[in-house]
């Protein structure tokens, strides 16, 4: 019994580390641009099956296919700047919410458009016997997944400390106009927004496609960065990683729960929308986040 | 010689309201320049002008040009001026509050080569040893005189040839505005840059510019030598608040009026 909440506990941390990923896209577009992305799950999928056309479609090995889909997102998060936001600088918050719902239609019909809408598999990049962790069995991908999650949200917490291009981008966040006092581009700081959340989201898509594998329902992931992102509050990056795992956990657990005790199923898909009811009546700002920020 | 000169400036925002008619004045090279008017003058958009801050609200030059070092630089986006060497230190200070002074420091030197940040840091700790003592404190915890340091500290990081300082004394304590006007005229001659200096205290202002424009609705009313200002009748009355005798009072402030007029006309 403690087993079958153990593997839950497991599964939920590693579905939880994907959605921190997407979260912190989010968050960094939502802290440079104010921009609300809706389609940052449509940006997981579209990385995930680019990463599978390279792999299945085009034979390449997986190394190179996930580097080379790393390329793509940057081109796309320009891109997708470029086209769909840039025009829109200085517009009403609504019309750019508008837009990234628009963008999100856009992405989810070109990937059926490209590949239908059935469920495709990864071919198995790494073996699966299990690894026994304290004696419970995880498989490999699992622990590949949660520690690629963890080095990039190490990699990008220093970038943000120590870097240059790092403190201007959290220097805009602050102050638009300062910042651009200082001679910091802010439409490059947006293009940059976009490249890493695009990135990000990727890489996640590519994660959940090798565990799960992919089809076109695989957007929806992105409206769970909600409530990861609400928990965490809106505009810190430390809180989309907490506010993932947690949300990844809870839902796996709760799931768990409702079937174990109440013969329930079913109750993973709203399980994280309860948590979000809850923390908007206590908590609105979340945990980490800005407490008079604005909120959507 | 000058090395910013702006010539009939127009400056409208949002397409109608009309705010800078016909601006026009220099600042001599490596000199300091005052410039002066009441709230609502158009201080602040004639330096957003110059330094391309305008752009980002809904400000447009309708005409006339700015010229810095002879070339026009009114069409560039602001951080393109900002490598030019021209630099704004924006009115409120608008410090980066959740990044720490050394930070924010590093912000300043954003358009600088890499190699130039440590002599630099030096220089701005030499100037402000407060701001080393509190190089990692969080820039929002600061005071406001604190946080006016590091404003310029910013600046002098970013290596300007030319300094455009909005208020800088504002809301700071007479001890502290001494201080931070005696840094800028220290900063002025060590290194040369050339300053423009907007300010409502006119008495500290003039007394570190070698010249002054006093500003009105939108256009230059008066200029001269610091000297010839702080000596004009009218520039007592309405910027310094001295007022000779006070038993005239009603004939002051009719003439006080046809005065303003003439300034408009
Ligand atoms: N972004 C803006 N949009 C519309 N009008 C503006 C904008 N900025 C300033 N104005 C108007 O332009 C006029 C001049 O403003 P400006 O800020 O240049 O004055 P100032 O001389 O700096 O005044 P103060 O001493 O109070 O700072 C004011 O009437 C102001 O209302
Ligand atoms: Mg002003």
């Amino acid at each position: 019994m403690l087993e079958y909440y153990l593997q839950l506990l497991v599964n939920g941390l590693v579905v939880g580390s994907i959605y921190s990923l997407v979260a912190l896209g989010f968050v960094i577009i939502y802290k440079a641009t104010k921009v609300v992305n809706f389609a940052q799950g449509e940006l997981l999928m579209v990385g995930a099956y680019v990463c599978y056309a390279l792999t299945v479609q085009a034979q390449v090995p997986f190394v190179a296919a996930f580097l080379l889909t790393l390329g793509f997102s940057v081109v796309l998060g320009l891109a997708v700047e470029r086209l769909a936001l840039r025009p829109l600088i200085g517009e009403a918050h609504i019309s750019v919410i508008m837009v990234t719902i628009g963008l999100s239609s856009v992405l989810k019909s070109l990937v059926q458009l490209f590949w239908g809408t059935n469920i495709q598999v990864f071919p198995e990049v790494l073996p699966n016997t299990p690894v026994f962790i304290a004696g419970m069995p995880v498989s490999p991908v699992y622990i590949a997944a949660f520690a690629l999650s963890f080095l990039l949200f190490a990699g990008f917490s220093l970038f943000f400390k120590y870097s240059r291009l790092g403190i201007a981008m959290r220097a805009t966040a602050f102050d638009q106009q300062a910042a651009q006092s200082m001679g910091i581009g802010v439409k490059n700081i947006f293009a940059l927004s976009w490249c890493i959340a695009c990135v990000v989201s990727c890489v996640g898509g590519v994660i959940l496609g090798n565990i799960n594998g992919i089809n076109a329902q695989l957007g929806y992931m992105g409206l769970k960065v909600f409530p990861a992102v609400i928990l965490g509050g809106l505009d810190s990056l430390l809180g989309a990683a907490v506010g993932g795992l947690i949300i990844g956990v809870l839902e796996n657990v709760c799931d768990g729960l409702a079937k174990d005790v109440l013969n329930l199923s079913g109750f993973k898909e709203v399980a994280a929308f309860v948590v979000l009811v809850v923390i908007l009546m206590i908590r609105p700002y979340g945990l980490f986040g800005t407490h008079e920020i604005e909120r959507v | 010689m000058e090395l910013l000169r702006v010539e009939n400036l127009e400056v409208v925002y949002n397409d109608v309201v009309l705010v800078l008619k016909g601006l026009s004045l220099s600042a001599a090279k490596g000199r300091i320049t005052a410039l002066l008017g009441a709230n609502g003058a158009g201080k602040t958009t004639t330096l957003k002008a110059v330094s391309g801050l305008l752009h980002g609200e809904d400000g447009e030059v309708t005409d006339g040009c700015v010229l810095y070092d002879g070339a026009p630089i009114h069409r560039l986006p602001p951080e393109r001026i900002v490598r030019a060497g021209v630099f704004q230190v924006m009115e409120g200070r608008r410090v980066f509050e959740d990044l720490d002074v050394e930070e924010n420091l590093r912000c300043g030197a954003f358009t600088r080569p890499r190699s130039s940040f440590a002599p630099n840091l030096e220089k701005v700790y030499a100037y402000f040893p407060r701001l080393k003592e509190r190089r990692k404190q969080l820039a929002g915890y600061m005071s406001g005189g604190e946080q006016q340091m590091l404003a310029i500290g910013r600046a002098i990081m970013a290596e300007p040839r030319l300094l455009l300082l909005d208020e800088p004394s504002l809301g700071l304590a007479p001890l502290l505005v001494e201080e931070i006007f005696d840094i800028i005229r220290r900063f002025n001659q060590s290194e040369g840059v050339t300053v423009l200096l907007v300010e409502q205290n006119a008495r500290a202002a003039l007394s570190v510019a070698e010249h002054g424009y006093i500003m009105e609705n939108g256009r230059v009313v008066m200029e001269g030598p610091s000297k010839d200002l702080l000596n004009n009748p009218d520039v007592q009355e309405f910027y310094l608040g001295l007022s000779q005798g006070g038993e005239k009072k009603n004939y002051r402030s009719v003439k006080h009026y046809r005065r303003r007029k003439r300034w408009l006309g």
